[in-house]
């Protein structure tokens, strides 16, 4: 049976050494740079009619402007509108790399840790100093919840801290969890397949066209749940509370 | 979000599974510390190339098409209001010529009408008039006439009753008493 977690591998395509540190181009180098590249030849070439009356693949381009913009709109506020080229890209970004993730024979870049809590620590990072800049000192009355009893805020402050603190562990291992664990169901079950024989091997065989089907709405699930929660952390940043 | 949380248990449900591979394998290669750097530079190079992409040409170019269309939305029904507004003022025009008509219709019947109705007062008041005067000129004639055949008949019954008291008493009568008594006979009449 192959190894389920043989997939992740990453492997050393071209060696590069930047001053003593390791920028080698692996498999997951070409994948990142597929990504942005389907995501920019997607809309690209759908934006190049610029119809007034867009066709299909129009429409999809401008649905997923407005499906980011709706979101950052709803959920952040008028001021949310600067943020807009960064929740696009961040949507945009983790939607096609778990897409192309899905591909036979594909790398999931989305199914590294290391990727996922580099991406979450750039929204805590961001999202901090956001609210910083925003409102200086007072920022952190954000961790003093209100129309709380003094008697219990000794407790309630170092709660606060630990579960703002623990926000980019939770979104990165959120979404890192999930394409792993799909990615390895969907590997475990196709490799019953073969060894089952031609009479058993259909049981898995018909779990895994459903784990495809499944993995595709977790793809797309996981893409804005990763931006929602970035919005409701950008607007915690902006308005606290 | 229980979505998000139903999807998290099955995922350490599958290391518990995977590990006497990962065991074989010398562990999940997510968690080899060696590839990190380089995962960490080509994302870091991809993210902000895509951002690059995405925040100079791919949202501007979205973002115009849409403005576009807004616009020529707006346009067009800005267009259609001056449209509606122009219809509307045309029909009011057209409301107004056509009871300003309608006024003046009215207002030449009722002249005609009056018209008429003088005319026919004046001709009927001439024509009574002429009739008045007509009768009030037959009545004095026969009034006249009436005098005429009253002097007349007292004369005739006068010669009558000379006439009859000749006859009676074959002698002719005296005219002085005859006429007087025929004139006292006729007054006791009237």
């Amino acid at each position: 049976m192959a190894n389920p977690i043989e997939q992740f591998t990453v492997r050393p395509l071209i060696e590069i050494n930047l001053g003593g540190l390791d920028a080698t181009f692996t498999n997951a180098s070409a994948f990142m740079l597929l990504t942005v590249a389907s995501v920019t030849m997607f809309l690209a070439l759908s934006m190049r009619g610029r119809a007034l009356v867009p066709g299909r693949w129009q429409s999809m381009a401008e649905l997923s402007y407005e499906f980011i913009a709706g979101l950052l709109r709803d959920n952040v506020g008028s001021e949310g509108r600067r943020f807009f080229p960064f929740v696009f890209t961040l949507f945009m970004f983790i939607l096609f790399a778990n897409m192309l993730g899905l591909m036979p024979y594909s790398f999931t870049i989305t199914s590294h840790i290391i990727v996922t809590f580099i991406l979450a620590m750039v929204v805590f990072i961001g999202v901090t100093i956001v609210g910083i800049l925003r409102h200086g000192v007072k920022f952190f009355s954000y961790f003093v919840p209100s129309g709380v009893p003094m008697a219990v805020l000794p407790l309630m402050i170092p709660i606060e801290i630990i579960s703002y603190l623990s926000r980019p562990i939770s979104l990165s291992v959120r979404l890192f969890a999930n394409m792993t664990a799909g990615h390895i169901m969907m590997k475990v079950f196709a490799g019953f397949v073969i060894p089952l024989g031609i009479f058993g091997g259909w049981a898995p065989f018909g779990v895994d066209v459903l784990l495809v089907g499944f993995e595709f709405l977790v793809a797309f699930l996981q893409a804005y749940v990763f931006t929602v929660l970035t919005c409701l952390y950008l607007h915690d940043a902006i308005h606290l509370h | 979000m229980r979505i998000v949380k139903k999807a998290i248990i099955p995922a350490f449900g599958i290391f518990a599974f995977a590990a006497p591979a990962m065991a074989a394998g010398g562990g999940l290669p997510q968690l080899d510390l060696s590839t990190y750097s380089s995962q960490a530079i080509w994302l870091v190079i991809s993210f902000i190339a895509l951002y690059a992409l995405m925040s100079t040409i791919a949202l501007p170019r979205i973002g115009e098409v849409l403005e576009e269309r807004q616009n020529r939305i707006d346009d067009n029904l800005a267009k259609a209001e001056n449209l509606k507004a122009q219809a509307d003022a045309a029909v009011e025009t057209y409301e107004k010529s056509l009871s300003d008509a309608r006024a003046k219709a009215f207002d030449a019947i009722r002249e005609v009408k009056e018209k008429a109705g003088a005319e026919a007062h004046e001709r009927q008041s001439k024509l009574t008039a002429e009739l008045s005067a007509k009768i009030k000129q037959a009545e004095s004639e026969i009034a006249k006439a009436k005098i005429d055949a009253l002097s007349g008949i007292e004369t005739v019954a006068v010669d009558v009753a000379a006439a009859a008291i000749a006859k009676l008493i074959n002698e002719p009568a005296n005219e002085n008493s005859v006429s007087s008594a025929v004139s006292s006979a006729l007054k006791n009449r009237t």
